[in-house]
């Protein structure tokens, strides 16, 4: 029997929809989800193992005496649990993700399949360097690749992240100039750069001292040069820098920290805005981390895995950490300190335990074979095309403080200059999420005002930029003309705005039982 | 290509919107001599799906992977068997695609599996609170330190030779720039742990001292007499767990007196891969909270007073603090922590108890078929499912030869400890729920072959 065959008119009636809650919580397909700890038990396993052999313990009297207090759920309440927390998340999966200088890119499951080949994930880090050729051979392959595409001569595969990256570049530096009995003793940060470079700075021990912005977005070179002097040990710059802009001058930046007998530190968050279309060597710059995880599109998966290789001039080489991967006539080498003195003697160490992010290298080299040269090149066209469009077609409704001076590169940047007097630019992010898009990036850089930074990645369409514009336009509009729904939202989300001070007042960081928790009060 | 869905025709008419001749005309702002006039010479142009998996496919195949061969390696990356299911929620696009969750009215799946995962962390390590993951073991054992000199105001580590050589390498490299004073040494092929000259070394200068528990060598040593040596000296005791399903089995180092616990997570949830990407498990006593490193979930109510996740004491974090910040940290490792909470949540505390309790066991059973092996002694009175063999002779060369016969034996204490003649005899051996009875008598024989 066939149900419905001739299409049925559901009886709609004439109530409104009931107000307040349901039964369950739950909204639809809205789903709300307890926490394991009050679901599951101590008792329940969702793994079946094989008994364990009668044997007598030798744990040296050490032996588990209390309950840990870890729950357990069957396979299926497991596989429902995540299913139902995962459907609570934006994901680029969903929707456009706009969110300036993350890169938020679409994901290639060929990278995700072959990151899986057991040859590769079923792979010991200490495993006879005779039994691991291949993955030797993906590390030397994607290494070549990221020399050849940035004009620098070695690279530092080893770093997990980009703020990892960035402190292996900083310990080269601080190498180099201590080989040459020139300790210095302070790093020149642009007032925009990303809260890493700062930190990374003083997590080696150097003094951070900001140089100021032009009107127009760049660094000023003139502060700069005025600042440069025997104490400067180094200038980070991130170039395309976080105003979304390229650093027209950056060659004649390097050419002035190198005069001061400094070094040039480039932050490479922002490289897939010129990936196949510049050589950051070409530039002067001495070190350059490179985010696998934004320009070469490893997934971020709500927060890292990352992977930050670094990639240095001639004058940093020597100064790479271990490991190294070598290719010789009888295959590939690993250079660890065991072997560092013949060829690498003034190697600064080691930043990890094992090799670095592997199974960031297998997906990276999946996405950078997948495009080859060419598509790479076509890549950061795209990006920048795509955040000029979204630029050019939004300045008239939101404030495009550096828009005036010329394109953009890969992000577009606008500030709350315009909107009525209340409103902010969480406003407009809250807004933008009852539209079904992730907010843009909200207050960064700090050098504009209620900052908002939108970057599309060349992974959208035209028809998904028109309609991101459209919405984007729409809550712009609302800020503007003072709607005050606005300053309520999100309304559709799973949750509405939360309550980030009361969190960071009294901080409830790990799950009591309530009675436990009321006994603490 | 496959990944770019811009048309001609869309870049014409995007193009005119913006009022650009050209795409060059968007690059007007990089100098004419650094502009590149057509792809990178030298590299290949793009290649179609198929084709890259059949390259990647070849270089997979040029490896022996640990599930092709009996295998028996350890120290700091273990072998276990990771339930299907894990694998498949973690590839949810809402999951793996989604970023850090700065905004958190559409990101409360990442925010409550922090929240879970920060809490399994701290009851499995005996602390209060745990953070929401570091880069692996290795780094979050150097944070750690630095965390130990915030909270002490002194800057002289005493790190146990029991430490993974590659950890105490991590932390010299570190310490070389900031000027932290590091005490360490060479372990022994002897049955106990250093915990004699850590007693001895901890004075009113001390910071922390950092034991492995179970050390590199698979040795336990109970440390709460050296909690009460540091605490007595105002120094922390940083516990470094590199095997995680161990405690499952052993009483938690916060248990034991630890103030600050921190570890590789790997052994739960996340393959080998070849050392990487794996998740730093950080984890501390309350009252050090603020000067803890990393992304912290935190619980709070939002406007219609129901429960919800943040990230929160974010003024510990470089995007607020810049150069006071307490880490540079900002990406983290969040879907490997995903993962160990996934498969957490499926064995559950029966679980991981008789996971541990099955470890344990073949390993007994192991070490007792492989001590048989004429020539080979047991160095170990105590391991969980990692012990040392002393093979009497130079153990690396053994090892290579046994990887020829396609055998995995263990880690050689000759690759970890170069060049040290007191240790080159040691072979470390893991053994697994992976790891079959065939498997340990392929191995034994292969060692009585190569020893003979």
């Amino acid at each position: 029997m066939t149900i419905n065959q001739s299409g049925w008119k559901p009886e709609m009636g004439d109530g409104n929809a009931p107000a307040g809650t349901t039964f369950t919580g739950n909204r639809g397909l809205m789903l709300e989800e307890a926490l394991i700890f009050e679901i599951g038990d101590s008792h329940t396993t969702g793994v079946d193992l094989d008994a364990a052999p009668a044997i007598a313990s030798r744990l040296s009297g050490l032996e588990r005496n209390r309950e840990i207090g870890l729950p357990g759920l069957s396979e299926p309440e497991t596989v429902r649990h995540y299913t139902r927390l995962s459907r609570q998340n934006y994901a680029i999966d969903l929707g456009l993700f706009p969110l300036g200088s993350c890169t938020m890119k679409h994901n290639p499951r060929l990278n995700e399949k072959v990151a899986r080949m057991a040859g590769f994930a079923d792979l010991h880090p200490l495993q006879t360097i005779d039994t691991v050729q291949g993955a030797l051979g993906v590390i030397h392959e994607l290494a070549h690749w990221l020399t050849t595409l940035t004009g620098m001569p070695a690279v530092a595969m080893s770093p997990k992240a980009g703020a990892h990256g960035e402190l292996c570049g900083l310990l080269a530096i601080r190498s180099a100039l201590e080989a040459r009995g020139d300790a210095r003793s302070v790093i020149l940060v642009p007032e925009s750069a990303h809260g890493t470079n700062p930190a990374t700075a003083a997590f080696c021990g150097y003094a951070v001292e900001n140089i100021p912005a032009t009107a127009e977005g760049r660094v000023d070179l003139a502060a700069l040069k005025a600042r440069l002097g025997p104490d400067v040990a180094a200038v980070m710059i991130t170039n395309p820098n976080t105003c979304g802009l390229f650093e027209r001058d950056m060659k004649a930046i390097a050419d002035a920290v190198h005069d001061a007998g400094a070094l040039v530190y480039c932050d490479g968050a922002n490289f897939n805005a010129i990936v196949g279309r510049v050589r950051p060597g070409d530039l002067g710059v001495d070190a350059m981390h490179i985010n696998l995880h934004k320009t070469f599109s490893t997934p971020h998966g709500g927060g890292g895995p990352g992977a930050g290789p670094v990639v240095f001039s001639e004058a940093l080489a020597p100064y790479a950490p271990l490991p190294i991967v070598e290719k010789a006539e009888d295959g590939y080498h690993l250079v660890e300190e065991e072997t560092a003195g013949e060829h690498h003697a003034d190697s600064f160490g080691r930043m990890v335990a094992f090799h670095g992010q592997m199974g960031m290298f297998t997906r990276a080299l999946a996405y950078i074979l997948s495009h080859g040269a060419d598509g790479l090149r076509q890549v950061s066209e795209d990006a920048v095309l795509n955040a000029n469009y979204v630029l050019r077609s939004l300045e008239d409704v939101l404030d495009a403080p550096f828009g005036p001076s010329g394109p953009c590169m890969h992000e577009a940047l606008f500030s709350d200059d315009g909107l009525a007097d209340g409103f902010t630019t969480l406003d407009v992010a809250k807004g933008l999420i009852d539209e079904g898009y992730h907010p843009m990036t909200m207050y960064f850089p700090l050098v504009v005002h209620g900052a908002m930074l939108v970057e599309p990645t060349e992974t959208e369409s035209k028809a998904a930029l028109d309609q991101f514009i459209g919405a984007l336009r729409s809550v712009a509009e609302r800020a503007k003309a003072g709607d005050e729904a606005l300053k309520s939202a999100p309304h559709f989300a799973p949750r509405r705005r939360l309550d980030e001070t009361a969190a960071a007042r009294k901080p409830v960081l790990v799950w009591k039982a309530p009675e436990v928790a009321e006994a603490a009060e | 290509m496959r990944y770019l869905p811009l048309t001609n025709e869309d870049r014409s008419a995007m193009l005119a919107r913006i009022g650009a001749a050209s795409i060059d005309d968007l690059f007007v702002d990089v100098p004419e001599s650094a502009r590149l006039s057509g792809p990178v010479a030298g590299l290949p142009n793009h290649a179609t799906e198929l084709a890259v998996e059949r390259h990647m496919g070849a270089l997979a195949k040029r490896n022996l992977s640990a599930g092709e061969a009996p295998f028996f390696l350890g120290c700091g990356a273990y072998r276990h068997h990771v339930p299907a299911s894990v694998d498949h929620l973690i590839q949810r696009g809402e999951f793996l695609t989604a970023y850090t969750p700065y905004q958190p009215e559409i990101a409360q799946g990442t925010l409550q599996m922090l929240f879970e995962f920060q809490t399994q962390v701290a009851r499995l390590y005996g602390c209060d609170v745990a953070n929401a993951s570091m880069y692996d073991g290795s780094t979050a054992c150097w944070e750690a330190i630095v965390m130990a000199r915030r909270v002490t105001r002194r800057n002289k580590a005493v790190l146990s030779a029991g430490l993974h050589p590659h950890y105490v390498s991590v932390a010299q490299t570190m310490a070389r720039f900031t000027g932290d004073v590091l005490e360490t040494a060479l372990p022994t092929l002897e049955a106990t742990t250093d915990a004699a000259r850590l007693l001895d070394a901890i004075d009113g200068e001390t910071s922390c001292v950092v034991v492995q528990y179970p050390d590199i060598l698979g040795r336990i040593g109970d440390l709460s007499e050296i909690a009460a040596r540091a605490h007595e000296k105002g120094a922390l005791l940083i516990a470094v767990v590199t095997e995680p399903v161990a405690l499952g089995a052993l009483r938690a180092p916060g248990e034991m007196g630890a103030d600050i616990v921190v570890g590789e997570g790997q052994g739960i949830g996340v393959g080998l891969q070849f050392g990487g990407p794996y998740v730093g498990l950080f984890a501390c006593k309350e009252r050090f909270v603020r000067q803890m490193p990393g992304r912290l979930c935190g619980e709070t109510v939002d406007a219609e007073g129901k429960r919800g996740f943040v990230l929160t004491l974010s003024t510990r974090e470089q995007h607020i603090r810049r150069e006071k910040a307490t880490s540079n940290i900002c990406t983290n490792s969040g879907l490997c922590a995903l993962a160990f909470s996934i498969h957490m949540t499926l064995l559950g505390e029966k679980g991981l108890r008789d996971l541990a309790m099955l470890n344990h066991g073949l390993a007994v059973k192991a070490a007792d078929r492989l001590a048989k092996v004429p020539g080979v002694a047991l160095i170990n009175d105590g391991f969980f499912n990692e012990f040392t063999l002393d093979l009497g002779r130079e153990a690396r060369p053994v090892v290579r030869s046994l990887a020829d016969r396609g055998i995995l034996a263990g880690v050689s204490l000759g690759r970890l400890y170069p060049g040290v003649a007191a240790l080159e005899r040691g072979l470390v051996v893991a053994v697994t729920e992976t790891s079959t009875a065939e498997d340990v008598e392929a191995l034994a024989a292969g060692l009585e072959e190569a020893l003979a």
